[in-house]
């Protein structure tokens, strides 16, 4: 979060301008009917277990294979994304060539395609005689109906976040640094790694963390791919999925609620990284 | 993450010789297997029994009733964002009071909540054993499996993409010409409506097509709530789903052309808006 939305200079107690109370009771009262009634309410169902079947639910064998191919897949994932997206990101903000509006702009396609869509798509490239899958199956990879397809949708599906993260930082980098190692005699791989990379590395780590809790939380994009076979590949948005189709609205609500005490503790990393982030680049 | 996701536009130094062009080129061909390959895939299938079947995919009641479902959710849903976010930023950047950072953390919680956990949560609430799921069945209201759910669980996921969008350039306009107004006599409305909104346009236009464009292609929250029943609560990206797992692929891809159209509208629009947003952001930042 920007720190610069905190700290308004406005004379007077609040201010002057009208409609506080206005905006400041539509906003609430909407945010609260909106997003955290539906939440306390998933929350309440969840308490309404017992401790015995809540633990039940959540530790299942299916439930922690659910989350291991979670957890996995989305680590492979962001480790892709942080490579390739370190990549767009450099040759984004540094070089300037025919095509690069065009480039930044398709940055944003996964953004913009439905995830439903990317699924579809991304299956079909997979596939046995696919696009990509007719040379890979041949070489028995395989990524379609298997665990990889999970970790292709989810890179797929938050790579822009990576970029968008990292390309302001390598936009707004001093060069001083870089020519001073040059000019010392280092070598373009040293300037990158001894200059560039200490001070965008809180910027990727920011990213990757926000890929990687989008990629915890997908759910569209890798049920077409993912072959949903239970302890293989069946990723735990889909088991709170099945739970409720079977009427287990305990376990789904169960299992719910510890995807979502995840995304929050991601999201807590995620804000503190930035923080950090911030602090590091007033300094520098 | 308002800073960080922000993209300004700066000179671009010409890099050194044989990096430059090979990393360049690996860009190129990395953008082109991993973006451009899946979105001719789309392109390549659905048009797989020519032009013709593609008409026929698309013009079935089945599909031009999916397309109208996720355009009815996207007129209404946008509207209402569009309130919300600008309530929201009105509320926090013109005014000093205690508190804002939660309100600010707590705007953004649906960005980090999974769709299905926030279909499961509108559930919850609406859903037959939900918190007024018992009210709404004796008044003879239907919320769940049906239009309203499909809305709810949509504005849910979408609330945050205008009040983010807004917020940081309102902050950094301040609120000198808004004072400026109230002290020659127009009134509050009208000094937001003169003042505040003209000044906000394109950041405000940039945050209206990135909700379009995820009310348009929400798929995990909506998947939960509508209960796919043909015709009636299948939206566009659910409708690929169904065709999808009927065997009927190329219906599924002429259904997945139409939204990939329009992604690829909203990748084009974004690019504009975003140009002129950033200039009013610079503009702002100099004065």
């Amino acid at each position: 979060m920007s720190a610069g939305v905190l700290t308004a200079k406005v004379p007077g107690r609040r201010g002057i301008l009208p409609g506080f109370s206005l905006t400041m009771g539509l906003s609430v009262s909407y945010l609260g009917l909106i997003v955290l009634l539906p939440i306390a309410a998933l929350l309440l169902k969840a308490s309404g277990l017992s401790w015995h079947e809540f633990v039940v639910a959540t530790t299942s064998p299916r439930a922690l294979a659910a989350y291991e191919v979670t957890a996995v897949s989305a680590l492979e994932a962001v480790a892709f994304n942080a490579v390739l997206g370190l990549l767009f990101s450099w040759v984004l903000a540094r070089y300037d060539f025919p095509g690069r509006r065009l480039l930044d702009s398709v940055m944003d396609l996964p953004f913009a395609m439905p995830t439903a869509v990317a699924g579809v798509a991304l299956t079909a490239a997979f596939a046995h005689n696919g696009v990509f899958g007719q040379f890979l199956e041949p070489l028995g990879i395989k990524i379609a109906h298997a665990q990889p397809g999970i970790a292709m949708a989810m890179a797929f599906t938050s790579l822009p976040f990576v970029v968008r993260t990292l390309q302001p930082v390598i936009e707004d980098l001093d060069l001083d640094g870089e020519e001073a190692a040059r000019i010392l005699g280092a070598s373009e791989l040293q300037v990158f790694l001894r200059v560039v990379l200490p001070v965008i590395a809180p910027a990727l780590i920011a990213g990757v963390t926000l890929a990687f809790a989008r990629c915890l939380g997908e759910f569209g994009a890798i049920i077409f791919i993912a072959g949903n076979r239970p302890f293989e590949t069946e990723i735990a948005a889909l088991l709170i999925y099945i739970r409720l189709e079977e009427y287990d609205y305990g376990a789904a609500t169960a299992i719910a609620t510890v995807v979502l005490a995840v995304a929050f503790l991601v999201m807590l990393a995620t804000n503190a990284l930035q923080a950090w982030q911030q602090r590091y680049l007033d300094k520098g | 993450m308002l800073a960080a996701m922000t993209v300004h536009h700066r000179s671009h130094r010409q890099g050194a010789g044989t990096a430059r062009r090979v990393l360049i080129g690996l860009a190129v061909v990395a953008a082109a297997v991993v973006l451009g390959v899946p979105t001719g895939i789309v392109f390549a299938h659905a048009f797989g029994k020519g032009v013709e079947g593609w008409w026929k995919a698309v013009s079935a009641p089945e599909a031009l009733h999916a397309i109208y479902l996720s355009l009815l959710t996207v007129a209404v849903v946008v509207p209402i964002n569009a309130v919300y976010g600008l309530s929201v930023a009105w509320a926090v950047t013109k005014f000093r009071w205690q508190g804002k950072k939660w309100l600010v953390s707590l705007i953004e919680v649906p960005f980090s909540v999974s769709p299905i956990v926030a279909g499961v949560a509108t559930l919850m609430v609406y859903g037959s054993s939900g918190l007024v799921g018992e009210w709404l069945m004796d008044h003879d209201i239907k919320v769940m499996f049906a239009v309203p759910g499909i809305i709810l669980a949509t504005l849910f996921v979408t609330s945050p993409f205008v009040a983010r969008e807004v917020m940081p350039l309102m902050q950094l306009q301040g609120t000198d010409e808004e004072e400026a107004a109230q002290v020659l006599g127009a009134g509050g409305f009208r000094t937001f409506l003169r003042v505040t909104l003209p000044n906000v346009k394109w950041a405000l236009f940039y945050g209206l097509i990135l909700c379009a464009a995820r009310s348009l292609g929400e798929f995990g929250a909506v998947s939960v709530v509508s209960g796919h029943i043909r015709g009636e609560t299948n939206t566009l990206p659910l409708y690929i789903d169904l065709l999808y797992h009927d065997y009927d692929s190329s219906g599924a891809f002429a259904a997945a052309s139409v939204l990939t159209l329009l992604a690829l509208v909203t990748v084009v629009l974004k690019a504009v808006v975003e140009g002129r947003r950033d200039a009013a952001h610079d503009d702002e930042a100099l004065s």
